[in-house]
């Protein structure tokens, strides 16, 4: 009994170390927004993704890359998804025959042929989704100098991985796609007041103290409002609202839906391995905590009689 | 290392080879027949875990580099290939990411150990030497690795770590052309680090080889700090301490596994999964986590190349440890006042580590006028004070507890020790 | 050394060492079989599986050669004489024996892939006596429906699958 009371602190004290060093390197949370506060609350989604047994909602993938196709695409790339990948297990699972025909729907340039030409035929399940634009130059200059990012892995490049979500069995990874839902939920036609209060009252008291304060306000410009994007002003314009798109399934269109359903389809773009990986997982560790328990009880055997 | 063996082949095929090289022989002594302090507790195990961690990451990093391209223009897209199209390819990259940072997890609490328990001290400086230079070898390995999927975080950590070299007086502008193969971190940059990544874990399994040699000679140190000295005092290596570092390497290797399956990009940076760009700085550029207090002990020092000299003299300090240390007693356990100053030092890492990854100008925990800045300053003095003032002259003023005379009078008692030393004399005479 | 004496013997195969041992080493079975699978074709290499081949510009007596998974295909418009030369070749004559017609879908369109079954160098086509195919590597020899007559080769060419989309294209894969 004392060994195992003894091995049972050692143990504690070891994870306690270790966790202690994990807490305190933790990346810091992404500033959703700005500092300022008083704007609405960032919504953390209760993804059905998330968690350790999280799946993802093969219509909610659906849907989501309607969204994606008929909106997201017109400006934005995602050049590290093939067409082939949104038939494969743990994704939005279309059939082999339904990708071939949404696949079709686009043309890609292939060749040379014989003569040494180059050609257009339409896309097979091996080729990429397309790109809207053919470099990031072109892509800057039809979007006032703003280069619409790659959504391949937009959510995990942005948002964070936080010590908090990891234990409230979040996946750790649900940072990002709470960002893109809060930001395409976020867009307000005019600079809140919350903003601008805070503007005045910096004004105000600037001037108390010192009467040559220049006054500094809130300059949206070319750009659009957005509570959760950092600094508040965005070059994208609001790409959704209620009825973007009419899904096939019936389900109603809200921006709200079609915000989780993108969010969603772009978590699995980020991460399309993560249903076998979190399958595969759970057995992992079951067999390692099993084979704990036997290394434990064969190292008491063997120390059994040894005092130390 | 085959001093303490007591192998002896019995088929013809081991005596054959035995004559002509007696690796068995060698194998079995560093092995398994070993004697090793029998009062040796659970921080003893993470030497053990070190070896396995290093062992996965030169197996994974082998199987990765069979699909990696060293490219600047195909890096990004061959790591998400893997990812994505390769069989387990995403097991295999997330295990060595997550790989990596538990073998630096397993390797401070292993050089922690041998600071609380003053392993460090004769007759086994050159382990301690041997150990740093795992440890620093261990440093460019992973600062080198996380180049290599050449996202935002890999360009600019390069850029930065390697801008450091700037500061060497006269030739430091050439060190760092050298180092870049051109006018600033690009292809050929990607190129060597990759050579030198996939170099580099093979010289530490060589240091590791000579750091378990070292280690052999004097043996292992212990919770006491006092050298055994009947054959009371130890056990035999195997099974007592095999399957008890196994049990801890299974239980290390849940931790490891939960990060992979269910966390893996926990101890990641997100703009790591956005493309290399050289036009872009991102808005924080943090280095990974296990380099983080040096990290804000270089932005502590206000002087570019005095900061540099810092954060290297912070690491290089450890190096001399076992001559700044004047105490004669090894173990924390018998050293009261050293033993406070341990933990702050401890406590301090972790302090640095936070303040590496927050903005300097920030204030600390929201503590209003007191800025991120100040308290790393303190605890960069705190650090160097540890060494240069704390070690030399607390050993000299320090009243430390009065040792056991021996490991097993310790652990059994006098009378327990003397009864167990007659039964070994009575099963001896009668073998 | 300590207390050796007391304890059982360490190697004694009691249930729980031997069920402790098998547990550990399938962990390390299965563990190892990721680091051996990811070496076979991956994903995008899988998904390159067909191509098509525009055939109306290859005129009899002519062949082509194109690239299919990585290997060359050889598409050879045969003559009327050449088919004669194979159709009446007995099979006893040969290493593999196979039908002519079971090599060509249609006698005019011989589809190959271009690698000699011995250890897999390219094989010169219109050479070597039976005025099919000749490995240099090797001197293997092949007739003019690609089966093996003489040499090391054990087996006559591979016929990948295809099929004919229309007169003029040929999909392999």
């Amino acid at each position: 009994m004392h060994n195992l009371t003894k091995n049972i602190t050692s143990l504690a004290k070891k994870s306690a170390l270790v966790l202690a060093l994990a807490s305190s390197f933790a990346t810091p949370a992404f500033a959703a927004g700005g500092a300022i506060s008083g704007g609405p609350e960032f919504k953390h989604v209760d993804w059905s993704w998330a968690g350790v047994f999280g799946t993802f909602d093969r219509a909610q993938l659906q849907r989501g890359y309607q969204v994606y196709k008929e909106v997201c695409a017109s400006c934005h790339a995602m050049e590290l998804v093939k067409f082939r990948n949104l038939s494969e297990a743990g994704g939005p699972e279309f059939s082999k025959a339904q990708v071939k025909v949404l696949a079709a729907e686009y043309e890609i340039e292939d060749g040379p042929d014989a003569e040494g030409e180059m050609f257009m035929r339409s896309r097979k399940p091996k080729d990429a989704l397309p790109s809207p634009f053919a470099n990031d130059n072109a892509a800057k200059a039809s979007n006032g100098g703003a280069l619409p990012p790659d959504l391949s892995l937009i959510a995990k490049s942005r948002g964070h991985f936080s010590f908090k979500d990891m234990f409230m069995g979040r996946d750790g990874l649900s940072g990002g796609p709470n960002y893109i839902y809060n930001l395409l939920v976020g867009y307000e036609d005019e600079v809140p007041e919350y903003i601008t209060k805070y503007y005045d009252h910096k004004n105000e008291e600037g001037l108390k103290a010192d009467p040559d304060y220049t006054e500094s306000h809130f300059e949206l410009g070319d750009s659009n409002f957005n509570n959760f994007f950092p600094g508040y002003k965005l070059a994208m314009a609001m790409p959704l609202d209620d009825d973007s798109v009419e899904y096939s399934d019936g389900t109603k269109a809200t921006l709200a839906q079609q915000a989780e359903d993108v969010s969603t389809f772009l978590m699995w773009a980020a991460e399309p391995k993560m249903e076998i990986r979190k399958s595969i997982g759970i057995r992992v560790l079951l067999f390692l905590i099993i084979l704990a328990g036997l290394m434990y009880a064969v190292k008491r055997r063997i120390w059994e009689n040894v005092r130390h | 290392m085959s001093g303490h063996s007591t192998y002896v082949p019995k088929s013809n095929a081991g005596k054959w080879l035995e004559e002509r090289l007696p690796i068995i022989s060698l194998m079995h002594g560093a092995a398994v027949s070993m004697p090793n302090p029998r009062n040796l507790n659970y921080w003893w195990v993470f030497g053990g875990i070190a070896m396995f961690m290093l062992i996965v990451q030169i197996v994974t990093g082998i199987v990765l580099a069979m699909h990696y391209t060293p490219h600047a223009d195909m890096a990004f897209s061959s790591v998400e290939h893997i990812m994505r199209d390769v069989n387990w390819g995403w097991l295999l990259r997330y295990t060595h990411a997550n790989g990596a940072s538990m073998f630096f997890v397993a390797v401070y609490i292993h050089i922690l150990r041998g600071m609380y328990y003053g392993s460090y001290k004769a007759p086994r400086e050159v382990l301690w030497l041997l150990g740093m230079l795992i440890y620093l070898l261990m440093m460019a390995t992973g600062f080198m690795g996380y180049v290599l999927p050449w996202g935002q975080m890999s360009f600019w950590g390069a850029t930065v770590i390697t801008n450091f070299f700037e500061v060497v007086p006269f030739i430091g502008d050439d060190i760092r052309t050298l180092l870049w193969g051109g006018f600033a971190v690009d292809n050929p940059t990607l190129n060597r680090f990759f050579s030198l990544h996939y170099l580099l874990p093979f010289v530490i399994l060589g240091v590791v080889i000579l750091h378990i040699w070292a280690l052999h000679v004097p043996g292992s140190n212990n919770p006491l700090g006092i050298e055994p000295k009947t054959k009371q005092d130890t056990m035999r290596f195997h099974p007592y301490f095999t399957m008890k570092d196994l049990y801890a390497i299974v239980l290390f290797a849940i931790v490891l596994f939960y990060f992979v399956f269910f966390n893996p990009n926990f101890m990641g940076h997100p703009d790591n999964y956005i493309r290399a760009n050289s036009l872009v700085t991102p808005p924080h550029i943090v280095p990974e986590w296990y380099y983080l207090p040096f990290y804000a002990i270089v932005r502590a020092i206000p002087d570019k190349a005095l900061g540099v000299a810092g954060m290297f003299g912070a690491i290089l300090i450890m190096f001399v440890v076992p001559w700044l240390d004047t105490s004669k007693v090894r173990s924390a356990k018998f050293r009261p006042a050293y033993r406070i100053f341990f933990w702050v030092f401890l406590f301090n890492g972790l302090l640095l580590g936070y303040l590496g990854q927050v903005s300097t100008t920030d204030d600390f925990l929201g503590i209003h006028g007191v800025t991120n800045l100040l308290i790393s300053r303190i605890g960069t003095i705190y650090y160097f004070g540890f060494f240069v003032v704390i070690l030399p002259v607390l050993g000299l003023i320090e009243k430390t507890k009065p040792l056991p005379n021996s490991i097993s009078e310790a652990v059994l008692g006098v009378e327990g020790a003397k009864a167990e030393a007659e039964e070994m004399a009575a099963n001896e005479s009668k073998a | 050394m300590a207390d050796t004496s007391k304890v059982e013997e360490p190697g004694r195969r009691d249930f729980l060492y031997i069920a402790t041992g098998a547990f550990g080493a399938l962990g390390v079975g299965v563990g190892a079989w990721p680091l051996i699978d990811q070496m076979n074709p991956d994903a995008s290499v899988k998904a390159l599986a067909s191509i098509e081949v525009d055939i109306s510009s290859v005129g009899e007596g002519e062949s082509i050669t194109v690239n299919w998974r990585g290997k060359p295909v050889f598409v050879r418009h045969r003559t009327a004489a050449e088919i004669k030369l194979s159709v009446e070749t007995p099979l006893e004559d040969l290493v593999d024996p196979e039908e002519d017609a079971a090599r060509a879908e249609k006698p005019e369109w011989l589809v190959m892939v271009g690698v000699c079954t011995h250890l897999g160098c390219i094989p010169l086509g219109e050479a070597g006596k039976y005025n099919g195919w000749f490995c240099p590597c090797h001197n293997s020899t092949y007739d003019t429906a690609g089966r093996i007559r003489s040499g090391p080769a054990p087996k006559n060419l591979e016929i990948p699958k295809y099929t004919f989309i229309s007169d003029t294209v040929i999909k392999i894969g």
